[in-house]
């Protein structure tokens, strides 16, 4: 689907952002819609996902995990072999392709775990762009492996410490930069989240996911497959996975995001599935706040999906019954991060292994024939460290 | 005729131009904020931006961004606010906007807030992350209310959206000095004139610049060519600095304010 002029999935999106920018944001979707019926824009862009990024990534069939779980077929879509490990290298690619397209020599981009900000750099290095990344300061703590990864490829993080020094106040930090100097640097927004075009032009990136699983699940089954799972913070992965499905009524999509410590106790991240309806940096959406419409800090096991907002499609997902979200608690992510880790000898991303436990849920409830793809949208060894410490006694 | 259109009215009869300061409310609390706006006036404010602290001020720089964790960490609301201009109302007709980003209005429903606001007597609304494109709801309630929806244009504005920014908004067109956040800078943008020289040409509304504005030359050279000024960053740092000392605070701030105030009044 195509949101209206103005970035609008619905009642969602939209373009709610200081007038600095609003040239900015209009110029961005002009220069993305002439680059989108470019073909030579979209050859240079699907050259480095084949020879940069290594693309298509695999459709591995997790033969152990479906006799493990005794249900559903349970295929993996495996983009954390991806070049740097996770799905976020699609979309940095092509949005530093329009950045330079633009003629902009300044990219800058918020970072929560790390990956996106580690994802930015690297396209940064490889294309001699100037590149800041704003982080938070407790997420620099949390994430030192993946600080050192950014300065390593040449680029500058800085950290944020107002407000909670997470990944909501490195977006903030962002946009301010981007308000200061938008007439010589690129945003480059890391999920399908903030102003129109960007939830679009994210999406569009990462829907290089979709349309490979969907040739290769027919290529290997001959049919489309009854359910597609994948975790959501922002929602970029899940929403590069459903969107070259949407027309496909009989899929079912199912976007897992984090229970934190439990909905119950207030200490999570579940947007969607606990937070009320306001307009969070730049789009309207499903957030959390309190009775005030202040934002409130999300929390998470996991920093890639501690975020209060979410993309705003995936909040049109939700009213219009596309797609249904769960949520999965912190401890249930830790037994999923094991289980695929044992099953398969694959570690996932602790993003991932919401999806994972959810999947381990449900797989048992549906029968042999019927087929599950799981998103494995990034890998995890950035997470081992602090899985370690959680196991103490493991 | 409302506040805002009456005091420019008058100022437009006796040639002088607006001085309008920006506090956020509740910093250091709403009860000295109450006798922060009443020094403000004596100290010859024409008009006041009141600022709705939020989590997450976007368009704000260090000094705002402070005094909105500040008032939010002890126990500052929309509700608290409002009942504090009705207090206010009880000794000034100062016109009073507030700023406010659009989460909390929207949360509570853009109609329930207008009417709240107007009833407890504010003027007007300026809301920096609601651009002309998405000012459709919060304009129609606003006007239902009786409010001004006041909306910016900043430098990076073409001038075809600078008019239609102007037709659009009410009571004045709020004009961004600089392309950054708010915040205290030592000079005049070099943007301001040719900003003002098209939105002249554009519109009759007033034009009042702020951000950036720090001190009182700035304030009188922007006079010389604007309808009003709005200081707000160096406002709110001195009342950071004595937010322990209320007493001293208001001596303090009406002898700064005193200053932006003649420079303004007095540019020619």
């Amino acid at each position: 689907m195509r949101p209206d002029k103005q970035g609008h999935f619905g009642e969602f999106g939209g373009q709610f952002a200081p007038e600095t920018l609003m040239p900015a944001l209009i110029e961005l979707e002009t220069a993305y819609r002439e680059a989108q019926t470019d073909p030579e824009f979209q050859r240079v862009f699907q050259e480095y996902l084949r020879g940069y990024v290594g693309r298509p990534s695999l459709l591995y069939f997790a033969e152990r995990l479906t006799k493990e779980l005794g249900g559903a077929k349970i295929y993996l879509k495996r983009e954390d072999l991806n070049h740097t490990g996770a799905h976020k290298i699609n979309n940095a690619i092509g949005q530093s392709l329009l950045a330079q397209r633009m003629g902009k020599k300044r990219v800058i981009a918020e970072t929560g775990a790390g990956q996106h900000g580690v994802a930015t750099a690297t396209v940064a290095a490889m294309f001699n762009l100037e590149c800041e990344i704003f982080m938070g300061e407790e997420d620099i703590e949390r994430q030192a492996l993946n600080v050192f990864r950014m300065r390593l490829m040449g680029a500058s993080v800085r950290p944020v410490s107002s407000g909670t020094g997470t990944l909501k106040d490195a977006i903030n930090a962002s946009f301010r930069d981007w308000v200061t100097n938008v007439r010589n640097t690129y945003l480059l927004v890391g999920s399908v989240v903030s102003a129109h075009p960007y939830p679009m032009i994210v999406r569009d990136f990462q829907a290089i996911i979709g349309e490979e699983a969907k040739a290769q699940i027919l290529e290997r089954e001959g049919r489309l497959p009854d359910v597609l799972v994948a975790c959501v913070g922002g929602g970029s992965n899940a929403m590069g996975l459903f969107h070259p499905f949407y027309e496909d009524r009989q899929v079912h999509f199912i976007g897992v995001e984090a229970a934190g410590k439990g909905i119950e106790t207030g200490q999570h991240a579940a947007s969607l599935s606990a937070g009320g309806i306001g307009v969070f940096h730049g789009a309207k959406c499903h957030l959390l706040q309190d009775a005030d419409g202040q934002i409130t800090p999300a929390h998470s096991i996991s920093a890639g999906l501690d975020y209060p907002g979410v993309g705003p499609e995936h909040s049109l997902y939700k009213v219009t019954g596309r797609a249904e979200y769960v949520s999965i608690t912190d401890a249930e992510a830790i037994e999923g991060f094991q289980l695929l880790s044992r099953t398969e000898g694959i570690i996932p991303a602790l993003e991932t292994a919401h999806a994972i436990a959810y999947l381990a849920k449900m797989a048992p409830q549906m029968d042999q024939q019927q087929i599950i793809i799981v998103n494995l949208s990034g890998r995890g060894d950035k997470d081992v460290q602090s899985i370690a410490n959680v196991l103490e006694n493991f | 005729m409302n506040r805002i259109d009456a005091t420019f009215e008058k100022l437009r009869q006796t040639g002088r131009k607006a001085f309008m300061p920006y506090i956020t409310a509740g910093h250091p609390s709403l009860a000295v904020t109450r006798e922060i706006i009443l020094a403000l006036e004596s100290a010859g404010a024409d008009m006041l931006e009141l600022g709705i602290p939020f989590s997450d001020p976007i368009a704000d720089g260090p000094s705002i961004q402070r005094s909105s964790e500040w008032a939010l960490q002890h126990g500052t609301t929309p509700d608290k606010i409002l009942q504090l201009v009705a207090d206010v109302r009880q000794q000034s007709q100062i016109p009073i906007s507030l700023m406010s980003y659009y989460n909390p209005i929207f949360y509570r429903g853009v109609s329930s807030f207008c009417q709240d606001a107007a009833r407890a007597g504010v003027d007007g609304l300026i809301v920096p992350d609601v651009p002309v494109e998405e000012s459709g709801p919060l304009a129609e309630a606003a006007q239902v209310a009786g409010l001004d929806l006041i909306l910016l244009v900043a430098p990076t504005t073409p001038p075809d959206r600078m008019q239609r920014i102007a037709t659009a908004s009410r009571g004045f067109v709020y004009c961004v000095s600089v392309t950054g956040v708010t915040g205290a800078r030592d000079s005049v943008s070099e943007d301001l004139a040719p900003m003002l020289t098209t939105l002249r040409q554009t519109t009759d509304l007033p034009l009042v610049v702020g951000f950036g504005v720090s001190n009182p030359v700035q304030a009188g050279l922007i006079a010389q060519r604007a309808d009003g000024v709005i200081v707000g960053s160096a406002i709110v740092d001195r009342i950071h600095v004595c937010r322990d000392d209320p007493q001293a605070m208001l001596v303090e701030l009406h002898a700064f304010t005193s200053d932006l105030s003649a420079a303004v009044h007095d540019h020619a």
